[in-house]
Parts: C-alpha cells; sequence; structure tokens
C-alpha cells in the first residue's frame, strides 16, 4: 500500500510518461516485441481459417440417381423468395386461371395426416402408406392460394388452415397473420376466402359462410391480371427432439362449397399438380386430388415457408468459421493468460508498476492492447475463412442460404469480438489466480464446454447453458433466421442460439467485465 | 525411485495448486454431472444413456486432470526448479516415471471420487427427468457390469488425460502451452466431428479423437452403433497419452533443461 499511497509524487515529476496513452504505447511495445506472442496471434488467425476450411472440406452433399456408380450431381440451389430468403414451396395445387378482379370461396370440413415411421429418408421402393402411422403435423397446411405464377420461389397470398395453429393468412413466405382459432372438424369446419382487388389481396374466415372476418390483407407487387387461384395442401417435414432432420409428413384436405367469382372470364377447368417439388425438401410422398359432387379431397407434401435448417432442409449457412473460432479462442485464451503472468514470473509487473503506479490503468491498457490486437486477427481471420468454406463447399456441391453483406460482416466483426474479449477473459482471470493453467482451463471451461454439452444434451439444459455461460457468445455466429410458422429444432447444431447475437455477446462482455473489476481490486489490493 | 518418489511428493503436497486442481476435477465432474442429470428428459432427443449422462461431468473434470498433469511437469520450468530437480536426480526418466507415478495416483483418488459420487447423482436424479423402469430405463448401479465397467473406465480415463498433459507439457515446457495444447487437442475433435456432414469423415475423427475415443468407456447402451467398443475407445486416448508421454520423455532427455 506504501507503494501507492507515495505514488502522486512521482506522478508529479515525470508527468509526461504515465498518461494513459504512454501506457498503452508501453504495452503494446511489451506485446510486439515477444516474438512468441506475435507468432501466437498469427497461429489464432491461421486456425480459424484451416479448421473452417477442413469442416468445409469433410461436408459433401448431392444426389445420386441409378445404381452406384450412378450419376451424382450437388444439391440445387435452395429457393429463393421475393425478398431473397431462403424458401421452401413444395406443395400440391389445384388451381385454375383468374382475370381481374375477384375472389375464390371454399369450406375445408377435414384435415388429417400421416408421419413417415422412416426417419428423414423415405427409401426408393417402400410405400410410405405403409411406413408411416396417423398424425397431422403442427403446421400442414390447406386453404386457398394466389400466386401470379407457378413459378417456385414467386409472390403468393394464402389463406389456410392448420394442424393445430387454427386458420392463417400467409404470403410471401414470411408474412403470417393468425385467423379463427380451433382445428377443423366435420363438426367444426372453416369457410375462407381470397379477394383480388388490383394488387391487394385480402384473406377472411368466418365458421359459418355468413359472418365474415377478415384476417388480413397483403400487397402483391405488379401482380399481372391473370393470376392462379385455387386450393392447395401441403405439410411440412416435423422435427424429431433436437436432431438435425425431421420425418416427411403428408396431409389431406377436403374442401366443399369450392366458388371463384370473376370480373372477368371463369369457369375454366380445374388442373392439378404437384408443385416446386426437388430433392433438397423432405417430401412424404407425391400429392393428389378427387373431384366429386361434394367438393374435393386434395392430398399433398411438402411446405410453403421460409426455409430453416434442420427438420425438412439440409443447406450450410453461408457464414462458416465457428470450429476454427473455438480453435483460435483456445490460442488467445494461451495468448492472454501469457500476457498477464509473464509479468509475474520474469518479475516485470514490479517495474511495470513502479513506472505506472495506477494499477487498473494498467490493467485497462493491457486489455485495450490484447483486445485491439485479437479482434484484428478474428477479424481477418473470420473474412477469409467464410470466404474459403464457402467455395469449398459449394465445390463439394452444398446449397448455401443466401446471406446479405451486411450479415456477413456482422459475422465477421461478431467472431472477432468474441475471440477478443475471450483474450481479455483469460487475461483478467490470470491476473486474479496468477497462474496461467487455471486461466486457460477456466476460460476453456466455461466457454468450449458448455457448446460442447449443449450439442449432446435434450431439454432446457443445453439452451440454458448458451445463456448463461460465456459460451452465449457464439451466438454472434448466427446467420440464418428462426420462423415461429416454421417447426423446427432451432438448436445451435443447426445454427440457431438461444439468445440474439447482441444479447450473447453482452452475457460475455458482461462475465469479463466482472473479471476484470475483481482482476482490479486484487491487482491494487495484493503485493505485486 | 523411492526418493524419487518421495521427493516430487514433497513438492506437490507442500503448494496450494496440485491440491485445488485434484478438488477441482471432483466437482467439475460431480457439478456438471449432476446438473445434466437433473435436467435431461427421457425420449428428448439427443444422449440417453444413462450411465453416460451421469459421467458427462467428464467433459469439464478431464480439464483440471489434463492442467494438473501438465503443472506437475511445466510448473518447474515455469520457476527454474526443474534444474534443481535434474542436479539431484540426472536419471531424467526416473524424474518423469516418479511424476507419472504420483499424478497417477493423485488423479485415481480424485476420479474415483468424482465418479462414484456422479453415479450416485445419477441414481439419485435421473429417475426425475423420466429415466425410470416405465420407460425402459434400468437404475444406475454398479451392480450391471456395464456400468461398473463405465466406472472403472472413467477413472482411468481421467488418469490417462493426466498423463496426457503431463506428457505434453515435457515436450512444451510452458504451462498456458501446454495447458492450451491438451485442451485443444481434448475439445476440437468433437467440434470438428460435428462441422463435417460426412458420415465417413464424422467416423473417422471419432476414431481418433482421444475425448470421444475415450469417453466411449463410459457407453452402456446401444454398443453396436458406436465407432469402436468401449475398450478399444480408451485404447485411443491410451496411444495418444502414452505417444505424448514418449515424445515427452524424449525431450526431456534430449533437450537442455
Amino acid at each position: 500500500m506504501s507503494a501507492v499511497e507515495t505514488a502522486p509524487s512521482y506522478v508529479s515529476r515525470v508527468p509526461a510518461r504515465t498518461g494513459f496513452p504512454q501506457l498503452l504505447h508501453a504495452e503494446w511495445t511489451k506485446f510486439r516485441t515477444v516474438r512468441a506472442w506475435v507468432t501466437t496471434t498469427l497461429v489464432a488467425t491461421l486456425v480459424l481459417i484451416g479448421l473452417s476450411w477442413f469442416a468445409a472440406n469433410g461436408s459433401h452433399a448431392g444426389f445420386c440417381s441409378g445404381p452406384p456408380p450412378g450419376s451424382c450431381h450437388g444439391e440445387p440451389p435452395l429457393p429463393v423468395g421475393p425478398d431473397g430468403e431462403a424458401v421452401v414451396d413444395t406443395y400440391f395445387f389445384v388451381h385454375q386461371p383468374l382475370t381481374g378482379d375477384g375472389s375464390i370461396t371454399a369450406r375445408v370440413t377435414a384435415l388429417t395426416g400421416r408421419i413417415s415411421t422412416e426417419g428423414n429418408a423415405v427409401r426408393a421402393g417402400t410405400n410410405p402408406f405403409t411406413e408411416s402411422r396417423p398424425g397431422l403435423a403442427e403446421w400442414a397446411k390447406a386453404g386457398l392460394l394466389l400466386r401470379p405464377s407457378l413459378r417456385t420461389g414467386s409472390q403468393y397470398a394464402a389463406v389456410l388452415a392448420t394442424g393445430s395453429h387454427g386458420v392463417r393468412m400467409q404470403s410471401d413466405y414470411v408474412h403470417d397473420t393468425a385467423g379463427l382459432a380451433g382445428a377443423v372438424s366435420a363438426t367444426s369446419p372453416r369457410w375462407l376466402r381470397l379477394t383480388r382487388v388490383g394488387d391487394v389481396i385480402t384473406g377472411a374466415d368466418s365458421a359459418d359462410g355468413v359472418h365474415w372476418t377478415t384476417v388480413t390483407t397483403a400487397r402483391l407487387h405488379d401482380l399481372p391480371s391473370t393470376v392462379q387461384v385455387g386450393l392447395f395442401v401441403t405439410s411440412p417435414a416435423q422435427p424429431r427432439g433436437f436432431a438435425a432432420d425431421g420425418e416427411p409428413t403428408y396431409a389431406t384436405g377436403h374442401f366443399d362449397n369450392v366458388a371463384v367469382s370473376a370480373a372477368g372470364a371463369s369457369g375454366s377447368a380445374w388442373v392439378g399438380g404437384d408443385l416446386g417439388g426437388g430433392p433438397s425438401y423432405r417430401t412424404f410422398a407425391r400429392g393428389s386430388f378427387q373431384q366429386a359432387a361434394g367438393g374435393f379431397t386434395v392430398s399433398g407434401s411438402g411446405d410453403i415457408a421460409p426455409a430453416v435448417r434442420g427438420a425438412g432442409a439440409g443447406g450450410q449457412p453461408a457464414a462458416a468459421g465457428l470450429v476454427g473460432a473455438f480453435a483460435a479462442l483456445i490460442v488467445v485464451a494461451v495468448l492472454g493468460a501469457l500476457f498477464m503472468t509473464s509479468e509475474y514470473r520474469r518479475g516485470l509487473l514490479r517495474t511495470t508498476f513502479a513506472a505506472t503506479p495506477r494499477r487498473g490503468r494498467v490493467l485497462a491498457a493491457k486489455a485495450l492492447v490484447l483486445g485491439a490486437v485479437t479482434f484484428v486477427g478474428g477479424v481477418v481471420g473470420a473474412v477469409i475463412a467464410t470466404a474459403v468454406s464457402r467455395r469449398v463447399l459449394l465445390a463439394n456441391g452444398n446449397a448455401l442460404f443466401p446471406m446479405s453483406g451486411l450479415t456477413e460482416a456482422r459475422v465477421a466483426i461478431g467472431l472477432g469480438a468474441v475471440v477478443a474479449v475471450t483474450a481479455v477473459l483469460a487475461l483478467a482471470v490470470a491476473a486474479i489466480t496468477r497462474r496461467s493453467t487455471d486461466a486457460v482451463v477456466a476460460v476453456i471451461v466455461t466457454t468450449v464446454v458448455p457448446y460442447i454439452l449443449s450439442m449432446t444434451l435434450s431439454g432446457s439444459v443445453g439452451t440454458w447453458l448458451l445463456r448463461l455461460t460465456p459460451a452465449a457468445g457464439f451466438a454472434v455466429e448466427e446467420s440464418l433466421t428462426r420462423y415461429h410458422q416454421v417447426a423446427n429444432s432451432y438448436s445451435a447444431v443447426n445454427g440457431y442460439y438461444p439468445l440474439s447475437p447482441l444479447a450473447g455477446f453482452a452475457v460475455l462482455c458482461a462475465w469479463t467485465l466482472l473479471a476484470l473489476v475483481v482482476a482490479r481490486r486484487l491487482l491494487r489490493r495484493r503485493d505485486a | 525411485m523411492r526418493r524419487a518418489l518421495h521427493a516430487e511428493w514433497t513438492k506437490l503436497r507442500t503448494v496450494p495448486a496440485p491440491a485445488g486442481l485434484a478438488l477441482a476435477v471432483v466437482v467439475l465432474t460431480v457439478g456438471v454431472g449432476a446438473l445434466v442429470a437433473a435436467t435431461v428428459h427421457a425420449g428428448g432427443g439427443g444422449q440417453q444413456d444413462p450411465v453416460h449422462l451421469g459421467l458427462m461431468g467428464l467433459d469439464a473434470g478431464q480439464a483440471a486432470a489434463a492442467a494438473l498433469g501438465v503443472l506437475v511437469m511445466a510448473g518447474e520450468y515455469a520457476n527454474g526448479m526443474v534444474r534443481t530437480t535434474l542436479v539431484a536426480i540426472p536419471r531424467r526418466l526416473v524424474v518423469l516415471a516418479s511424476k507419472a507415478t504420483l499424478l497417477t495416483g493423485i488423479v485415481a483418488v480424485a476420479a474415483t471420487v468424482g465418479v462414484l459420487a456422479s453415479l450416485l447423482a445419477a441414481r439419485l436424479l435421473l429417475p426425475g427427468g423420466g429415466f425410470t423402469a416405465a420407460h425402459g430405463f434400468a437404475l444406475v448401479s454398479l451392480g450391471h457390469s456395464t456400468t461398473l465397467r463405465a466406472a472403472v473406465g472413467s477413472v482411468l480415463y481421467l488418469v490417462l488425460i493426466g498423463w496426457l498433459g503431463l506428457g505434453v507439457a515435457a515436450a512444451v515446457r510452458d504451462t498456458a502451452a501446454a495447458t492450451g495444447t491438451v485442451l485443444g487437442v481434448l475439445y476440437l475433435f468433437p467440434m470438428l466431428s460435428a462441422a463435417v456432414s460426412d458420415p465417413h469423415w464424422h467416423r473417422h475423427l471419432d476414431q481418433i479423437s482421444p475425448m470421444t475415443g475415450g469417453q466411449l468407456i463410459t457407453a452402456t447402451t446401444d454398443l453396436p452403433s458406436l465407432s469402436l467398443t468401449p475398450w478399444q475407445g480408451l485404447g485411443v486416448l491410451a496411444a495418444w497419452a502414452l505417444g505424448a508421454l514418449i515424445v515427452g520423455g524424449a525431450v526431456l532427455k534430449l533437450r537442455d533443461a
């Protein structure tokens, strides 16, 4: 303590050398003149890139037809919706053209389904119906659909009954509004109506066909005068636990009181067909329809919704580099611990504190220098890793989720920031424990281990680990969007984190700040 | 050798760090194991083997065992003690052997406490998550030969992890770098295995991974689906540990201290 109390007189004698910029400069000089530390920073960047490349290199995707060696090709690109997001657009559609303004009305009296028991892959040559059990996917859909063209990924508006989420009005894949609640049955049928006026589509529902309620309206852009309207049924793959894939499902809807009223010509025949099918979405079987005096029975499998990674479809997030970031994290944990403990080991700390008696400032300067260096290394590594792994993944036939430049920048900066803050965490823990081994173990056990546990555990413990521990910071890697209207296991394995990128990063920062505060207290109290 | 052992024992018991890390082996193994056992649900997907779930604390406890191995060796390089040690006992491999022997004893004691307490926690807590006879799960008990094998194997697992730390530390010499290297080798294989999507890559990575392979010793259900048998898996870790000790021993013998 006496050293601290006599300090001001020393500071007043040599003020120019003890300002914070000088302190930063001193720490920077220490860092850059130890060759091992500069090398270690480079190693962190290189392992980030190298392991990301390795992971991409070991990930092939694609399909082969015919007996081996059949002709093989990569996954087709994921269909893209009107706003550039990846979508699923696979359904059975019984349609006819509608010219000009008009409406279509129908009553849904039944919606039933089957769930495959063959797991994620319905094998060729087996009868999917015998290899399945009765059951309706929660987001199975039967309803009315209007779209300008049958092209996959085109705009649309639909009003529909679902397996267990009542009536919904959905449009352009991502928009979803709730209507009447409750399941469809013969005793409680659902009346649905889509009305087109210009570019505005109104969805309405009714329990009795007399009293109608507007669910919402959707505006489609540059709608041609003739559009396709009709009945559609589809049923998405449902998640199995938190496994990376799901079970294909199949749904059958019964419609009656089908009526199309149009200002222009109408009365064409109904045409039915499976639309948008492809190998990239797990479907159950081809759909079908029957038209009888009592109405229509339509069956289908697939989904019209934004694409998510997991239950229904594979595809890789374009932002790679997480596994590389783990490796970089271990390297910078060592670096951060050494940057602190080597001062103790060589007795340099006494010189440092003699030069700058304000010990908290020394800690801050060390943290800033270490954080800045590792941040630059991390961002550079993440940018290169993403570019490299994207090339390799595409060459290996993987379909990639589209990613905006903004998201890409956010992920790279985020990974760099996580690497930097973790290095500072190691520095702070090392200042507390004074032993680099303990600091490295503490940092790795609290960041890497929770993530590994969350990959193998069911239930809520995995998600809580990713909320409360420093491992929450990995949320910065999330580049995919989750949707409430798509059932999926939104787990870290599939690229979805329980916290938003910013909140997850804030948790990591909070732990680091706590460690810094404790370290500052101890540095000031203890002898150096 | 007896005097060397006694010297090593004196060095270890007179500083607080080794006892702290031995305690950390117990606390981390039991704490994480109990946390897992208290929160998993039967049938919720993911890992469903009750014994393996109860012993998942090994994921965390192994870090302390590895650090203990590192500290026993590299700690001496940090303060220059190693030169005194080698002057007193010039036969360097005897030094390494006596360190390994002591480390084995300490880790084995800590691991036995940790593993038995973890299995007790699993026995008490897992039925609360639906791991009951009604769902086809037997109560965790050392009376089952597979569970006994898992328990004994888990103690060996932690001992081998300690050896891995010792061997790497003898080769690398710096405590932080050695700890980072060992933990990197342990934790990066499962991460990489999760990141690649090709099944054969996946399998091969699991087969050479000291952590994934070694922890197969805790598996008691669905054994045919494993990439290796439980003892083969522990053999993978043993190969890593012995490899590290051989390299570490060679470096210790050949290089200046």
